[in-house]
């Protein structure tokens, strides 16, 4: 390379027309082309936004936001009233789509798992029903479950006055939602409840030791069941010897509705059931081809290794799948997560009934509400693509 | 490749429709495209609906049909947007539409903080509640505890919360979006009351297969004022549609109808008649528009009591009776301010 | 073994001398005795799985043939009749879909005009063929180019004057582009041309469209966007956000490669903000606010507006299945075009984006067929398509109280148009994995 020297740039003396065809300018040009322009099509914009804001009198502000905001909502997992103010309700709404979200996922990933594995049974008719299922959920509107699970739940199930107690008058199942028992913390459930955390992580320094244990000696305990029983029995043991702290609330029939154990919301059921049922779907179809990427030939390793067929699948195919599986869940997640604003079809009070809905039909504040609630969502989006982006890089460190 | 990409790109951008002048005269802009925008609601039976023929049908939009009358003769140069709660108030300001006959109840922050014009009341409403009569409910007293089915993106949820507060009472609100569905999950038994403006529970109450089995409260929560309207700032327009509704409702004070107009303007001799109808005066010029304005509006569907009792009066299935709305000197509250 | 052509009698006894004749395979092998034990019963787990699963189909089956075909009423005039005829048992009244199809089908559309739409509809596939085959002559792809123009002619109607002189449009920007980027740069070219596009819509596009409309009185009744509805309207928003969004998703695509920062960082930033937001809030911005972000007065109908926002929603999608196309080409690919002394345009144009568009069209399908299913979305924001527009024949005193009977209808058709996309997408995955091995 000592004749590198040679090929030396040119020491031309610049002109205009370089900032146009030398590669060494041209980039700048262009850039500088692209932030003007972009600046000018903002300025543009928020220029018009004046412009309307003050022929229409309005005001950008969100002060409103502590107003009353004089309207009530049904499920709510923080105290408020309709003297609450407008932010309490949006706080209600983004509490309201982040559990429907989270349950979402786990609904889904459960169902879509198990559909997955199914489709690829042997069994004809489990297999060819696992495709129908599959390819009719997907290839129809998910806004369209959504109305059909609404009404579907306030169609075909009994009225409160009419609805069948199930399960010793646990589980009652109404075309207003379902009624199952809660939990009565009385005195004495602290305790319990202190003990349950202990056992918990008792149980996670079991498993610890016996992994270790498994390293040094190559003895296999059965991790499984003695973690079972260091969860269970104390906690059980403790819950009798207390007289019974925790207790059940049982609902009953009292007036209109059902009084007593907890309320699940027909609007939340079917929201539910059919962002999991979509989503369960897409998801099977990830797993399905996450599985069949794994080439036959390491089944046939780990068994020649001697490994039996349950710890291949744990040991061999799963974390090979995972790794196929898991970005595209990620994706599916974030698509649940989204679409779950369509809440505002059934009713469902979620984030973007209260703020981008009641709230911005009330104060007028059209700007102000869809601006707030675009944040949200992507403020959502972007932590759970962080997530992905973390695991993906731990995953191809992994690789060699 | 890159050419024809462009084209792709630019042609749907050739498709915008571009047209200007929402804020100024929206007279003169009604005029120049040859039809006005008028905003009603996606669907409540008798107030709003589509025939088969797709045309917007009812309450609400006779009184567009009326103004278009009253403008080009021509009750026909109406566009309709569907709108909801939520577009609704947005449609207007942006100058989507001319005018928003929507039941849209007339409030102070509606006129003053959202800055529109409300013309004369059309609808005396009010908030009422529906419940089966097999729940043995008499007042809207004994409803704590009951699950309520409201539609959003109203005055009704805010009266709602407002009601039960003051009586100590809870609920628990079913929001839903439309009256279609919120029949739907009444039928259903799916809350055990139905509360809307009550000209609206009426409506839907006759659209059941058994009407006799729910009845309306006595209660009524509050007053719904129901009005067009139109933006703040063009007072010539909010004038037109202000006065082709106190034209209808003269109208029906002086006996003219849809059928006997022509003939009145000839041969009554009544100078309120002769007002109206254009014979006298030069009213229809101090509005920018034609003479016969009036006589278009009232020949469009008939005067008020015409356009009520053929949409939903006592002898449609929707079967409201005129009660408030009836004329002042008839036992109602419906009071036009005179022509002259 | 090594001597099996002479058979030795001698050393092994029990050998037959003679090729025995074959015997059909035992019965519990073969057949649909052998294909039931093999595929339903195989197992203990697997039997215990079909009967679970058998009696749920049956089950299934038993309430919903009887609902949806031996009771169901498809004549009658309204809720009410059907309730009539089907009196004691429980069937689906199919009479509002067939008295409602034209309604759902196109909306308010003119029904005189139906042939508007549905010439559209056919030609549609016409222009579309050329891109998803690969036999088909070349010189459909002129056809594919003017489709855009030709279908809002015939379903918006009006003077031929408007799409002419958008081709003039095209023709004109061409020409000052080739002409540019010959005095100048091909990058500043595009952007002259791309530049003189925009001068021509605002400026020269109203005016010439009036006088030349004088000139040559060839039209179609024009029919006004509020008449649009039913499924309609989800292939104009679908179609036209989906070839709206290709040229923007190819931008951005290129822009999120670039080695340019700013110009990566706009394009990225784009990019996620679209994909981060659910589309619904995007509706509500076209639907409430995107007036706001225009000069006073301005305004112009929803369906522009959604079509506007559904375009960029899709185009943030279209630029990451793009993304994944040029990814997968090798990176030799971009040398090679250096190599051969091709300017990044031309290599782009005639060396990577033939490739990677290739590559892409299962994803792009894919994303059609979400961005049609999305599209019922609109009916929140109060748009007449099947959803939206279920509410209004719901609220007719001849259909008030109709429940599942439309959604089905919907459902279905729905359901054919995806199924069919997707499995076309799955025939042309295929397609193109065997062209990558030959």
């Amino acid at each position: 390379m000592t004749v590198a020297s040679d090929f030396a740039e040119p020491s031309e003396p610049f002109r205009i027309g370089m900032l146009f065809n030398d590669k060494r300018y041209r980039s700048y040009t262009l850039q500088v082309i692209t932030i003007f322009v972009f600046m000018l099509v903002v300025g543009w914009l928020v220029d018009n936004v004046i412009d309307n804001f003050r022929e229409l009198g309005k005001e950008f502000s969100i002060s409103f936001l502590w107003q009353p905001a004089s309207y009530d909502i049904n499920q709510t997992l923080i105290d408020y009233t309709s003297r609450s103010p407008h932010w309490r309700a949006a706080l209600v709404g983004i509490l309201n789509t982040l559990l429907i979200a989270v349950l979402g996922c786990i609904a889904a990933t459960i169902l879509g798992v198990i559909i997955g594995v199914l489709r690829l049974s042997k069994n004809w008719l489990v297999a060819k029903l696992m495709t129908v299922y599959i390819e009719s959920l997907r290839n129809v509107p998910v806004l369209l479950w959504i109305l059909l699970a609404s009404t579907a739940f306030s169609a075909i199930l009994p009225s409160p006055r009419q609805a069948p107690t199930l399960l010793g008058g646990g589980f009652v199942p109404t075309n207003r939602g379902f009624y199952i028992p809660s939990l009565v913390w009385n005195e004495g459930s602290l305790p319990l409840a202190f003990l349950f955390i202990a056992s918990l992580i008792g149980a996670w320094l079991f498993g610890r030791w016996a992994r270790a244990r498994q390293l040094a000696t190559g003895e296999i305990l059965p991790v499984f069941w003695i973690r079972l029983a260091i969860i269970i029995v104390p906690t059980l043991l403790l819950f009798f010897v207390l007289g019974r702290p925790i207790g059940l609330s049982l609902p009953e029939l009292k007036g209109f509705n059902f009084q007593g154990g907890l309320f699940i919301r027909n609007s939340f059921m079917a929201l539910w059931l059919a962002l999991s049922l979509y989503t369960a779907a897409f998801i099977a179809e990830n797993v399905r081809a996450g599985i069949q990427a794994i080439s036959k030939g390491q089944t046939e390793a780990a068994y020649s290794l001697g490994l039996p067929p349950n710890r291949t699948t744990n040991l061999v195919i799963l974390p090979q799948a995972l790794r196929i599986i898991i970005p595209p869940l990620i994706s599916q997640y974030l698509n649940l997560t989204k679409n779950s604003s369509l809440a505002i079809a059934v009713g469902y009070m979620d984030v973007t009934g209260t703020l981008g809905g009641i709230t911005l039909n009330q104060t007028g504040k059209e700007m102000e509400c869809i601006l707030l609630l675009m944040l949200f969502y992507l403020a959502i989006s972007l932590l759970i693509s962080a997530v992905m982006n973390v695991y993906n890089n731990s995953v191809s460190l992994q690789e060699r | 490749m890159k050419t024809k990409l462009l084209t792709l790109a630019l042609s749907a951008a050739a498709f915008a429709t571009v047209a200007t002048g929402a804020s100024a005269a929206t007279l003169d802009d009604v005029k120049a495209k040859g039809f006005m925008m008028c905003g009603v609601s996606t669907g409540v039976p008798g107030f709003a609906f589509t025939d088969d023929n797709g045309d917007w049908q009812g309450f609400d939009p006779a009184v567009c049909r009326a103004v278009s009358a009253a403008i080009f003769g021509d009750s026909k140069a109406v566009k309709f947007t569907p709108t909801t709660g939520k577009t609704r108030f947005t449609a207007l300001a942006s100058g989507e539409v001319d005018m928003l006959a929507r039941n849209t109840t007339e409030t102070f922050s509606r006129d003053v903080d959202l800055k529109f014009t409300f013309a004369p009341v059309n609808y005396y409403d009010g908030q009422g509640f529906m419940v089966r009569k097999s729940l043995g409910v008499t007042s809207a007293l004994n409803l704590s505890g009951a699950t309520i089915c409201i539609q959003t993106g109203t005055t009704t949820e805010l009266n709602l919360a407002d009601y039960f507060r003051a009586n100590n009472m809870n609920y628990e609100p079913v929001p839903i979006e439309t009256n279609a569905e919120a029949q739907e999950k009444y039928l259903a038994n799916a809350c055990d009351v139905y509360t809307t403006d009550a000209s609206g529970l009426a409506a839907t109450r006759a659209a059941f297969e058994k009407p006799d089995e729910h009845v309306l409260l006595p209660e009524i929560i509050s007053k719904e004022p129901l009005a067009p309207l139109t933006r703040h700032g063009d007072d010539q327009w909010s004038d037109i549609v202000k006065w082709t509704i106190n034209a209808l409702i003269n109208a029906e004070e002086l006996g003219i109808t849809a059928a006997n107009a022509d003939e009145m303007s000839k041969s009554s001799n009544s100078p309120d008649v002769k007002r109206i109808l254009g014979t006298e005066g030069e009213y229809g010029a101090m509005l920018g528009l034609g003479k016969d304005w009036a006589l278009n509006a009232i020949k469009a569907g008939g005067n008020y009591g015409e356009i009520y009792d053929r949409y939903i009066g006592p002898k449609t299935n929707i079967g409201l009776e005129r009660g408030l709305n009836a004329l002042w000197n008839k036992g109602g509250i419906l009071y036009a301010a005179p022509i002259r | 073994m090594s001597n099996t052509n002479t058979p030795s009698t001698n050393s092994v006894r029990y050998v037959s001398t003679k090729v025995l004749p074959e015997l059909p395979a035992p019965i519990n092998t073969s057949g649909p005795i052998a294909w039931i034990r093999a595929n339903l019963f195989a197992t203990w787990r697997d039997t215990i799985l079909t009967l679970l699963f058998g009696y749920f189909v049956i089950y299934a089956l038993m309430a919903l043939i009887p609902w949806a075909f031996l009771n169901s009423v498809w004549t009658a005039d309204s809720l009410r009749g059907c309730r009539e005829t089907i009196v004691g048992h429980s069937g689906a009244c199919f009479s509002v879909v067939v008295s409602r199809f034209n309604q759902l089908n196109f909306g308010f559309y003119p029904s005189t005009l139906y042939w508007r739409p549905i010439l559209a509809f056919v030609l549609m596939f016409v222009a579309f063929a050329p891109l998803l085959h690969e036999n088909l002559p070349r010189k459909l792809l002129w056809f594919s180019a003017g489709y855009p123009l030709l279908a809002f002619w015939l379903l918006w109607g009006g003077s031929i004057a408007g799409p002419l002189m958008i081709i003039a449009m095209v023709v004109a920007a061409f020409l000052v582009g080739r002409a540019v980027s010959a005095a100048i740069s091909p990058t500043i070219g595009l952007l002259a041309a791309f530049a003189s596009m925009v001068i021509w819509l605002l400026f020269l596009q109203s005016p010439l469209t009036e006088l030349f409309a004088g000139i040559i009185p060839i039209g179609l009744e024009s029919v006004e966007t509020s008449k649009f509805g039913g499924f309609l309207l989800t292939f104009i928003i679908g179609v036209t956000g989906i070839v709206v969004s290709l040229p923007i998703g190819i931008v951005l695509a290129l822009g999120r490669k670039s080695d340019m920062p700013i110009v990566k960082m706009l394009c990225v930033g784009f990019i996620e903000f679209i994909r981060g937001v659910p589309l619904i809030t995007l509706l509500f911005v076209a639907s409430t606010l995107l007036n706001y972000f225009l000069p006073p007065g301005t305004n112009f109908d929803l369906v522009l507006r959604v079509v506007i926002m559904v375009t960029l929603f899709a185009a943030a999608y279209m630029a990451e299945v793009i993304r994944g196309g040029l990814a997968a080409l090798p990176q030799g690919q971009y040398e090679a075009a250096n190599a051969l002394g091709l300017n990044y345009w031309q290599g782009t144009r005639l060396i990577i984006l033939p490739q990677a568009l290739k590559i892409s069209i299962p994803g792009i399908v894919n994303t059609f067929i979400g961005l049609f299913k999305d599209t019922t979305l609109v009916s929140i924001v109060g748009l007449l398509d099947p959803i939206g527009i279920m509410n209004p024949i719901r609220s007719t005193p001849e259909w008030n109280g109709i429940v599942w009977e439309l959604p089905i209808y919907i459902g279905l058709v729905f359901f054919i148009f995806c199924f069919t996309m997707s499995r076309y997408s799955m025939y042309f995955e295929r397609k193109l994995d065997t062209g990558h091995r030959s």
